[in-house]
């Protein structure tokens, strides 16, 4: 199952980290998403993008978890080469990653 | 009866339209608010500011307060909090006042605040040796002596105290330079309200409702999830929030706009750009977003609580700006089999031309737009039949930066065949101006306030 289909997200840019928020979409599944979508795994996830170590904090009344994702934009806003500079497109591609049957 | 403070622009570049569009259609609104500043606006004004000394904030600011002087000739109170005034609020005060005695509005307050620019005294400072440790890249750690000679801006976010004290004057128009976003609406509600300094709750509920509007529209359904379901997307309305006494607050649009708001929408806008929600840092609180509650309450109507605040940092957060360089982009579509790999190609070719040029660009990204390009390397590549070539190159001399700019296009007549869109032309150097977010005493900041009559 890919995330996107019990979760919806949002990203954005804080200099060269990446700020990302998971929320479930059905508040039941919010302990699931909790388990699985551990800090270690959306590191290793994201480690092709030179993605360094990643802080997640729980919000449990936003049934939400927010990411800061360091290094992922290589340089950040008006430095970074890449297209998305901004972390603009980190909320979809956190989406399509695959997390088993939970 | 509650406080009614809209948002009408979230970045510069946004909907030139939506003051005038919002006011009319959300009559008792008591105040817009427009937010200019990114974290590197201010050193493009910069740029501007070279060239003509009496620019150096957004014109489009002048542009939106005019829009609105028909609602003032006609009586309306209607207040504007804006942080267009950029790195000159004065300048864009005194045009705004001419641009708005020539439509016919007279007796209005325009209130300039001012005091964040302190490049200055922070170049004061490295001279002297002092408070460096605290001007380190609050990312990096690195040392602010590396940048020092380059530096373009430097300027500090201040709070919601010259904005109250603006009003507290009268103004109908403020213009601000750097503040923080949250203040915008914060503002307002401490003049109207009168909290307390210690009143960190409160506090922290205005400055979560500044928030969840400061980016305009994308409260209302905009860069949302589930944005194919958003209905009449070309005509999403503005947001606005009524705060209460206490703080909380409902987030709401006009009637008959297009968007929504809803749980989801909300939800997503909140923790936008949220590093630490334990610790979200302003000049008036640590605002803690742990026990923030959200509940739809009617049709395009979200309530918000739960705001937790205590005692701010005894810090201002600076945002400063540098000279990096220069850099320049360009794209080429290209049809055909191999597509990916002919890219590629494309782009071993442009960089040992420009070697062979004499210069071994700084930093050279070629990307196959179609591939996955916003993710490198984190989902696997498919093949594709046709993809969109982007270069991006930086380096610190502009001839270098020039050189990739005239070996791109050759690739019209040398690459392969199916190679296409080249419409727009050779690409042209830019300056990069690279961002120092850092930190400063608040006691070395202060903050000034006039009133110019229109």
């Amino acid at each position: 199952m890919r995330l996107g289909e019990i979760a919806y997200a949002r990203s954005g840019d804080k200099g060269s980290a990446a700020t990302l928020a998971i929320f479930a979409r059905r508040p039941e599944d919010f302990g699931r998403l909790e388990r699985v979508v551990t800090a270690e795994r959306v590191q290793r996830f994201f480690e092709p993008m030179g993605c360094g170590p990643v802080r997640r904090f729980s919000l449990p009344k936003l049934q939400a978890l927010n990411f800061i994702l360091p290094e992922v934009l290589a340089g950040g806003g008006s430095r970074s080469l890449r297209v998305d500079a901004q972390g603009k497109a980190i909320g979809q591609v956190a989406l399509e990653m695959e997390v088993g049957d939970l | 009866m509650t406080l009614k403070i809209g948002n009408a622009q979230g970045f510069w570049g946004d909907d030139p339209d939506a003051p005038a569009r919002l006011v009319s259609q959300q009559s008792d609104l008591d105040y817009v608010t427009m937010d200019y500043l990114a974290e590197v606006s201010l050193s493009i004004m910069a740029a501007q500011r070279e060239r003509k000394p009496e620019l150096g904030y957004p014109r489009d600011c002048v542009e939106a307060i005019r829009s609105l002087a028909p609602f003032w000739r006609t009586g309306r109170r209607i207040r504007v909090v804006t942080n267009g005034g950029g790195l000159n609020p004065r300048g864009c005060a005194e045009a705004c006042a001419a641009a708005l005695r020539k439509d016919g509005c007279k007796g209005l307050r325009i209130g300039i605040v001012s005091g964040d620019d302190i490049l200055e005294r922070m170049r004061r400072l490295i001279r002297e040796g002092s408070s460096v440790d605290l001007m380190r890249n609050l990312e990096t750690g690195e040392g602010i002596d590396r940048i020092s000679e380059r530096l373009v801006t430097a300027n500090a976010y201040l709070g919601v105290d010259g904005i109250v004290r603006a009003l507290e004057s009268g103004a109908d128009i403020v213009l601000t330079g750097r503040v923080t976003d949250s203040s915008l609406v914060c503002a307002p509600c401490v003049h109207h309200y009168g909290w307390k300094t210690t009143e960190y709750d409160k506090l922290a509920g205005g400055l979560v409702a500044a928030h969840v509007i400061e980016c305009g529209i994308q409260v209302s359904g905009g860069i949302s999830t589930d944005w194919l379901e958003v209905p009449s997307p070309a005509d999403m309305g503005f947001p606005f929030v009524e705060v209460e006494q206490d703080g909380t607050f409902v987030v709401t649009k006009p009637d008959g706009t297009g968007g929504c708001v809803t749980e989801q929408t909300v939800k997503e806008q909140l923790l936008y750009e949220i590093g630490d929600p334990e610790r979200y840092l302003t000049p008036e609180a640590t605002v803690s977003f742990r026990d923030i509650e959200v509940r739809q309450e009617g049709t395009d109507r979200v309530r918000l609580w739960g705001f937790r605040g205590s005692a701010p940092p005894s810090t201002y957060k600076v945002s400063a700006s540098y000279r990096d360089g220069f850099w320049a982009q360009g794209t080429l579509t290209i049809f055909g089999r191999d597509a990916l790999e002919k890219a590629e190609r494309c782009g071993r070719i442009v960089q040992e031309r420009v070697r062979r040029a004499g210069y071994d660009l700084e930093g050279f990204e070629v990307e196959s737009l179609g591939s996955g390009a916003c993710a490198p390397g984190v989902l696997p590549a498919t093949e594709l039949l046709e993809t969109v070539l982007r270069i991006a190159v930086r380096d610190s001399r502009e001839e270098a930066v020039e050189r990739f700019c005239r070996e791109l296009t050759p690739l019209v007549t040398s690459g392969p065949q199916g190679l296409t869109g080249f419409s727009a032309g050779r690409p042209r150097p830019s300056p990069v101006f690279g961002y120092w977010p850092c930190l400063i005493p608040r006691d070395m900041v202060s903050v000034d306030v006039e009133i110019l009559e229109v």
